[in-house]
């Protein structure tokens, strides 16, 4: 039977803490069903008082010694508060003092979490130098990401989101010939499928370009998807002003010569009612996106075509 | 920790810090060093005293963190490279005088977060196991993390001594305009062995001996900065000069000075040639 994520992360910290005498750190972690059971009961578990601060500043300190500390942040909103010993020291000190500090950064979101709990803020990270960002969401993800912690010294922040948890399967790309390439981040992955369905009834189709690594960031399949379609829409599960899919766009467009545009939760803040909610683009929302911008690409190549 | 105090070897150390920082207020006036320097003149007992009871220690400073840097062993000729700015500097001369970092001691530098070395000196104590010092003045040792680090240290009995250098000013605002509680007084409540002392080598060393035997631990040393918070200039004589004290006791203490001194002199000479 396939393992699901939350198996993958399980099985990858019990491996690391017994057997490389690594460290995880968090806060209620030994409660409440083990972090959505992706924490194994055994040895070198220390749980941490509610003091995010210097948790994370303790975290580093372990992270120095070579132990490769994994810490979890129940809820990415936490980050606001353990995000300076993190951004100040763990992500300089190679730069600075030729020493790194690798440590593991798992950060989860949470579906339908209101205001407190549904953040995803892999965008700080990015913006600062020194760190690798990443948001797997498969098996195979996961194992390739523990894998590049383990032979990099750099601090990885990891964008989980709980409902990658239960799946078992890979998430594949595609680059047929389409109307519009779709690059989905975080959760937003598990809603492209529903959208292409969607789209195909209008006859708009889409090739799907997944994002994992946000940085450093691999475009090689998505510039392979984007090549074959006239235009991209990068999806992400964080804000859309300022946020990972606006870099991810713009940085395609110079690499693609294509119009790519960005879709990320709208500019206010998350309610807890589904009057408030702020949720990752559903499907919905991302067919009416890609409608929009396929007609504006068709208008634009067609009024070239006029010029010519 | 049967060690006897060795009076000679801690003012030699602070005379060696005394002279290297008169050095770097020197260069920093003649713009030989054109960025921010923090200096320990007046400051020196603590880590000179400290160092001789935590041989093989791992360290961890903030800014002020030249004295313990010479005090613990470390190369002086690669901290003046580093103030300078050059490659051959202990942090290759990208840390500059705040962010001292050398494990050949080892000590550990920080980044500008005041008291951020406290939560990482901790998670270094218990990844580690090992002796760990921590330095800090009366501000940073305020800093909310820190005084949750302490609690950490206390409740899983962390082999680290945290050493609050107590000049009673965050840049010029005394503890008086901050807070009507001491640290001292936290750390003791959370169950470290807590001692406030002068900065008397002998006390410190009375102080810091006891406190070893007994980790996790936290010694508050009244001190006196001399300097301003940052680069040469002071606001008159200083209200205390622990240096000029030792200096009236200790046998032989015209002649130590003098020899550290010339070798300082000589250090920044050599050193400033390759400018």
């Amino acid at each position: 039977m396939a393992k699901t994520v939350a198996e993958t992360i399980k099985e990858i910290t019990q491996q690391h803490l017994e057997q490389n005498n690594g460290l995880l750190f968090g806060q209620a972690i030994t409660a409440v069903g083990w972090v959505n059971n992706t924490v194994p009961n055994c040895r070198n578990i220390v749980e941490f008082p509610m003091a995010d601060v210097s948790n994370m500043g303790i975290a580093c300190g372990a992270a120095i010694s070579g132990r490769r500390p994994i810490i979890v942040i129940r809820f990415q909103d936490f980050m606001w508060l353990n995000s300076s010993p993190l951004v100040n020291y763990a992500a300089k000190s190679k730069d600075i003092f030729g020493t790194s500090t690798p440590i593991f950064v798992r950060s989860l979101a949470q579906k339908n979490a209101g205001c407190v709990h549904a953040a995803v803020l892999h965008s700080l990270f990015m913006h600062m130098p020194g760190f690798r960002v990443c948001s797997p969401m498969t098996p195979n993800e996961y194992q390739e990401v523990w894998h590049d912690f383990m032979v990099h010294d750099d601090p990885m922040y990891v964008s989980e989101h709980r409902t990658s948890f239960g799946n078992t399967e890979e998430l594949k790309n595609n680059y047929d010939q389409a109307d519009v390439t779709l690059i989905p981040i975080s959760d937003s992955r598990f809603n492209v499928n529903e959208a292409v369905r969607i789209l195909a009834k209008e006859n708009i189709a889409c090739n799907v370009a997944h994002v994992m690594w946000l940085k450093p960031f691999k475009n090689d399949h998505i510039l392979k998807a984007l090549a074959s379609s006239k235009c991209g829409l990068v999806i992400d599960a964080g804000f859309e002003i300022c946020g990972a899919a606006q870099s991810i766009a713009y940085s395609l467009i110079w690499a693609s010569d294509k119009p790519v545009k960005a879709l990320g939760l709208y500019d206010k803040s998350v309610g807890v009612t589904p009057e408030t909610e702020n949720a990752t683009p559903d499907a919905q929302r991302i067919a009416e996106v890609v409608r929009e911008i396929y007609k504006k690409t068709i208008k634009r190549d067609q009024y070239k075509e006029n010029v010519r | 920790m049967g060690e006897q105090i060795n009076f000679k070897e801690i003012f030699r150390k602070m005379c060696l810090i005394r002279h290297f920082e008169l050095g770097v207020a020197e260069a920093y006036k003649e713009k030989l060093i054109p960025w921010l320097v923090y200096l320990a003149v007046g400051q020196e007992s603590p880590s000179a005293t400290i160092s001789t009871l935590t041989k093989g220690a791992a360290v961890f400073t903030q800014h002020r963190g030249h004295s313990a840097y010479l005090a613990h062993g470390g190369n002086p000729q690669k901290l003046v490279d580093e103030l300078l700015g050059l490659e051959s500097g202990c942090c290759g001369g990208k840390g500059g005088s705040p962010c001292i970092q050398d494990l050949d001691v080892p000590m550990y530098g920080h980044h500008g977060l005041i008291g951020e070395n406290i939560p990482l000196a901790t998670g270094h104590a218990l990844a580690t196991g090992k002796l760990t010092v921590a330095y800090f003045g009366d501000a940073a040792a305020e800093e909310d993390y820190a005084l949750t680090s302490y609690g950490f240290a206390a409740t899983h009995k962390l082999p680290i001594l945290y050493v609050c250098e107590d000049n009673d000013l965050s840049i010029l605002t005394p503890i008086k305009d901050r807070r009507n509680w001491q640290v001292y007084d936290v750390t003791r409540s959370m169950g470290l062995a807590s001692a406030a002392v002068d900065d008397d080598p002998k006390e410190i060393f009375t102080a810091a001996k006891q406190l070893l035997n007994r980790l996790p631990a936290f010694i508050n040393i009244k001190t006196c900065r001399h300097l301003w918070h940052q680069g040469n200039n002071c606001d008159g004589p200083p209200k205390s000069d622990r240096l000029a004290e030792m200096r009236k006791v200790i046998p032989g203490a015209s002649e130590i000075e003098t020899e550290v001194k010339a070798y300082v002199r000589n250090l920044w000479q050599k050193q400033l040639q390759k400018l």
